[in-house]
């Protein structure tokens, strides 16, 4: 086989699968994720008086509270990780469009971010007691489209914090404001569904996290190579 | 230092509207004097957001066509534009105490402005974070672009949320139509407000250019270190 570069889609795969490899190895980040998650189930639970507020109507704001933050521990590292030994020179360096290295990025923690709610949404209806299986389909659905959100402009502030003199201080200051509609959707429907009324009062929230979604991929995936020019 | 025209012309005509609005201009019958406060209140939230408008459109044409002047006007009116926009969100509660009875409200306008508020800092904050001249450019860029495409989003998402909730009492959104009187003050005042934006835009662009110089001097092509 010739030594072509590889096109987008494949360059995008290679390195979200280097990404994932390099976590698989060392697990230090999906753990860490994974404790504060339940830990932070585990704390929020005593933030509130139990008698006054149902802890099932408690649980989507707090799922939604430590996604929002678990998947900040996680984003940091994807391009915090490149750091120390400047290797995202060499991901600049080579011959794959920018597109490829910022949407690789992005596979990689869609896949952290989704490990991460795998484990914490069943933790989350046992210890607050609510009934995951019947809403299992549309619940899954918000979810993996608020992670979509998150990741994109995550992944993209990422990039950017990492090359301040604030670095990881100020990726939670960049990303939480565009972290709202996202939040604001994604809890207004687990609510929704884990109250058991029907699909389409979450349909709202749904389209416009999908909006969102298809926005915020577009958008950041078209900026981010102005971002890496030298 | 000289005075320039425009900056006579903006505070005159700011202190005009605000003498109109305190001697010449009713007192609401139902609100009291704190309506008063809507002739500073809701020009600064129009200049808010001509400034932050401002800010996307130079920061696109700064990623197409690399004009640092272009980088300087968005530095500056996002500057500006967040010193309106504490004033909104002063001016918001104080108002909101005697009439609506609490100071705040998760209401989606309020919440709105209070998010763009926080992207705007953020823009700030990432620029004094970012030493090389040309990166702090691109990437501050890329936030005022995103920071205008995220705007429909927080007003979809925070009106959606609200229409869950009952309205308190206090706060309704029926706004009855302004005596003559009020009206002229408040179009003056937006007239105004906008004469006082030119010119603090105009301030702060050029120290932005007289900083950058001085940088340069300094520094080198490197910008401040």
């Amino acid at each position: 086989m010739p030594n072509r570069p590889p096109g987008i889609g494949r360059a995008a795969l290679m390195i979200a699968r280097k990404d994932l490899l390099i976590e698989l190895r060392s697990r230090s980040a999906i753990f860490s994720a994974l404790a504060f998650s339940v830990l932070a189930l585990a704390v929020f639970f005593f933030a509130w008086d139990p008698t006054a507020v149902g802890s099932g109507d408690l649980a989507s704001g707090v799922i939604w509270v430590i996604f929002t933050f678990s998947g900040m521990l996680g984003l940091h590292r994807s391009f915090g990780g490149e750091q120390p030994t400047r290797t995202i020179d060499a991901l600049i360096a080579a011959p794959v469009a920018g597109e490829a290295v910022f949407l690789g990025k992005g596979l990689a923690n869609l896949v952290f971010v989704a490990m991460v709610q795998i484990v914490t949404l069943p933790a989350a209806a046992l210890l607050y007691n609510v009934p995951l299986v019947p809403v299992a389909l549309p619940l899954a659905g918000v979810v993996l489209a608020a992670a979509i959100g998150l990741v994109a402009i995550g992944t993209l502030f990422s990039a950017m914090a990492v090359n301040t003199r604030l670095a990881e201080l100020l990726l939670p200051l960049l990303s939480l404001p565009f972290f709202v509609p996202i939040v604001i959707c994604a809890s207004q429907a687990t609510a929704k569904l884990m109250a058991g009324r029907p699909v389409s009062d979450a349909a709202d929230y749904l389209r416009l996290l999908v909006v969102f979604d298809a926005v915020a991929v577009v958008l950041s995936t078209l900026v981010y190579p102005s971002l890496i020019e030298q | 230092m000289k005075i320039s025209k425009l900056a006579v012309v903006a505070i005159a005509s700011v202190v005009a509207v605000f003498i109109r609005a305190i001697y010449f201009t009713p007192i609401e019958a139902k609100q009291g004097a704190a309506q008063k406060i809507l002739y500073v209140h809701a020009p600064s939230a129009w200049v808010a957001f001509l400034a932050f408008g401002l800010v996307a459109v130079a920061s696109g044409l700064y990623l197409w066509l690399r004009d640092p002047k272009l980088d300087y006007i968005a530095e500056s009116s996002a500057e500006v534009g967040l010193v309106f926009t504490t004033a909104v969100l002063l001016t918001g509660p104080l108002w909101a105490k005697p009439v609506w009875g609490a100071y705040w409200t998760w209401d989606a306008r309020l919440t709105f402005t209070l998010v763009l508020w926080f992207v705007y800092v953020g823009y700030l904050v990432l620029r004094g974070a970012i030493e090389d001249r040309d990166m702090r450019a691109r990437y501050s860029a890329v936030l005022g672009i995103l920071g205008a495409a995220l705007v429909p989003f927080i007003h979809l998402s925070v009106y959606m949320f609200r229409t869950l909730h009952p309205m308190p009492v206090l706060m309704k959104p029926s706004a009855p139509s302004m005596p003559p009187v009020m009206t002229v003050t408040l179009v003056s005042s937006f007239a105004a407000f906008t004469l006082l934006y030119v010119w603090l835009l105009r301030e702060r662009y050029k120290l932005a250019v007289a900083r950058d110089a001085a940088d340069h001097r300094l520094y080198g092509t490197e910008g401040a270190v």
